[in-house]
């Protein structure tokens, strides 16, 4: 934990201030403002993609395709090996007088290693980089939020924003024509 | 929200549209967790009808797998030459059906078909259930059932290890892929979908066993970016796969080297064929799961129409298989070839050449009557051919599997193969697992991908906006 509060929101014991939006277009344009306001720990929320959403609440590029990418070579690379291995080491077996190491015939299974590892990694991957499974999150103490699946949009700013200042990021917030403005608890 | 689970009026907007009018964000999440959030006693009564009778035939099965664990395969009707009966013809048949999901959520996703969405969860699920079915038959079929395990490399102490050169193995590799990769990929699609479920009965213990799966799915920005590289990533990996799957069951047959079964044609030819009958197996439940929820404004005509077109090209591309084998058998001069389909066609007392044509009138003859479009918006002659298909595709797998095995080489070593009750209770078991597992899936979990929905409304809007 810190021992000294960056900016007045954390005092308080909030955790942020949300802003609710009825259509994507809406968050997006105000995500963008904010953006251009100077925030940088915020985040947005919809039931739903959003293009450039990401983008416009400071997300770096992903990394999972990286991630999933080194997967399907070490998945590869095992799927080969186990093969090369059982046939040439622990099991050699001469058949008809071909090679021990008949490598055309470890594709499939090579192959398969692959695509299995790299799904794998996909779905474990995404959810790590994600923080989930998380049981407990502060957005979900705003009453509406639970509609942020269902239909509408929010945006977040944290208070840990070192330009966070309760009165002003409301009227921050105001000014982009949401439907409300919450205070998120911690 | 409106809470309206029998909306007054259901308009399906015909060919041309992927969804019904009036709908927003709101009323496609409620319709379409509303076959989920539905008051028990409020399902429709075929669901109830159909489950009962899925139920018995899972009765069935448990009975016929029981007797066989008991007395072993010596209760079907196999015999040697006829080793691969049933339980084989069963197998190729489930497998190729899953295949239409793999290709409806992954290779469409890649295409950008507009069409995909509100079928990809649907099919997703029918591949889950088909590859369990598919998956339990040559682990039924290998005798003592309980050594299966012998097909994974594990260390054991006899220091023995399964042939990574047979396409049996490569086989276990791709099965077992397919099925946990279908898996993660139906999974990945339900989790923002859990998390809208979960807000729907916020605070109900429903709503919690829903959170529990959603994970604290929050739909933050962040999270979407992430979430759609990797649903990306599995669509492009799955791609391949499903190719790989029916064409790794395809060598099953095409490394033997048995007159009918070494062939070229067969890898794309079996990857068409089961994509085909996939397609008629997804339209099979889908035009009465859409009737029964109403769900004709998510399920359009359209969406009838574009698989029944990939059903009569799928079809097309299956004929010319046909063509291929044959032409091929005469053009290769070898005796053995040319007779296994000399058998094949023309009538011979105590041979299975009616089959073949009842085949060829399922697979190629019936399916031509999608090129009128007249047949293809009439929805009920859709579902007709589609069943028509699958029995089609089955009597394929008959042909390629019983027919060539009875008569090989050496006259000496022919002969024939009858099913037993048990083969029937079995396969017939299977159908009963399978679409129990259906109804299930259909009660538990929401059908159709409601956020990609919410999307396909937003494009919706989009394009009223710009033309107004």
């Amino acid at each position: 934990m810190p021992t000294q509060s960056r900016s007045a929101g954390e005092a308080l014991n909030l955790y942020g201030l949300m802003a609710e939006f009825e259509t994507p277009e809406g968050l997006l344009a105000a995500a963008e403002s904010a953006r251009d306001e100077g925030f940088r720990h915020m985040d947005a929320y919809a039931p739903m993609p959003v293009e450039g959403l990401a983008e416009a609440v400071a997300q770096r590029k992903t990394t999972i395709e990286k991630i999933v990418f080194v997967a399907g070579l070490l998945g590869a690379t095992g799927g080969f090996m186990l093969c090369w291995w059982m046939t040439v080491v622990a099991y050699p077996h001469n058949v008809a007088g071909r090679p021990l190491n008949s490598w055309p015939a470890y594709i499939p299974i090579t192959f398969e290693s692959m695509v299995l590892i790299s799904c794998l990694t996909a779905l474990v991957g995404m959810l790590m980089l994600n923080g989930l499974p998380q049981p407990y999150h502060p957005v979900f103490n705003v009453a509406q939020f639970e509609r942020a699946s269902i239909d509408r949009f929010f945006l977040c700013i944290e208070a840990r924003d070192p330009r966070f200042e309760l009165e002003a990021t409301r009227e921050f917030l105001e000014g982009l024509n949401p439907l409300e403005v919450t205070e998120v608890e911690k | 929200m409106a809470d309206e689970l029998e909306p007054t009026t259901v308009i399906d907007p015909g060919p041309d549209e992927v969804l019904g009018p009036g709908h927003n964000f709101d009323t496609v999440t409620t319709k379409i967790s509303g076959v989920v959030y539905r008051p028990f006693m409020r399902t429709p009564i075929q669901m109830f009808v159909g489950f009962f009778i899925a139920f018995i035939f899972v009765n069935i099965f448990l009975g016929a797998v029981t007797w066989l664990f008991y007395r072993g395969v010596g209760i079907w009707g196999i015999v040697i030459p006829i080793a691969w009966g049933f339980a084989i013809v069963n197998f190729v048949w489930w497998i190729g059906i899953g295949h239409a999901g793999t290709l409806i959520s992954a290779i469409l996703l890649l295409l950008k078909q507009d069409w995909r969405t509100s079928i990809n969860r649907f099919s997703e699920a029918m591949t889950l259930f088909a590859v369990a079915c598919a998956g339990m038959f040559p682990i039924l079929h290998l005798g003592r059932p309980w050594l299966a395990y012998w097909l994974l490399p594990y260390p054991n102490q006899m220091w023995l290890w399964p042939q990574p050169r047979s396409p049996l193995i490569w086989d276990v590799f791709a099965v077992s892929t397919y099925a946990t990769v279908s898996f993660i990929f139906w999974f990945t699609g339900l989790i923002p979908d859990f998390a809208t479920m979960r807000d729907l009965r916020a605070g109900k213990t429903v709503g919690k066993i829903y959170g529990m799966l959603a994970m604290g799915w929050r739909g933050s920005a962040k999270h979407w970016a992430r979430y759609q590289k990797a649903y990306l990533l599995l669509a492009g990996l799955s791609t391949p796969l499903v190719v790989s799957v029916h064409s790794v069951v395809s060598f099953d047959f095409a490394v033997a080297i048995l007159p009918g079964w070494h062939t070229t044609i067969f890898p794309p030819y079996f990857v068409a064929g089961a994509i085909y009958s996939g397609f008629a197996m997804v339209l099979t439940l889908a035009i009465p799961v859409r009737r029964w929820y109403h769900l004709e404004d998510l399920i359009t005509t359209r969406h009838i129409e574009c698989m029944a077109k990939v059903m009569l090209g799928t079809g097309l591309i299956v004929a010319y298989g046909y063509a291929m084998e044959a032409f091929i058998s005469w053009y290769s001069q070898n005796e053995y070839e040319q007779y296994a389909f000399y058998n094949r066609m023309f009538p011979q007392a105590g041979t299975y050449w009616w089959t073949y044509w009842m085949l060829i009138t399922c697979n190629i003859a019936i399916p031509q009557l999608l090129w009128s479009r007249r047949v293809r918006l009439h929805t009920w002659a859709v579902f007709a051919i589609s069943l028509v298909v699958n029995v089609g595709m089955w009597l394929e797998r008959f042909v390629i599997v019983v027919t060539s095995l009875t008569r090989d080489f050496v006259p000496s070593s022919w002969g024939m193969y009858y099913p037993t009750m048990w083969d029937w209770a079995t396969y017939a078991g299977t159908l009963g697992v399978f679409l129990c597992l259906m109804f299930l899936f259909i009660r538990g979990v929401p059908a159709i991908s409601i956020f990609e929905m919410r999307e396909v409304v937003h494009e919706k809007e989009a394009v009223h906006a710009h033309s107004e």
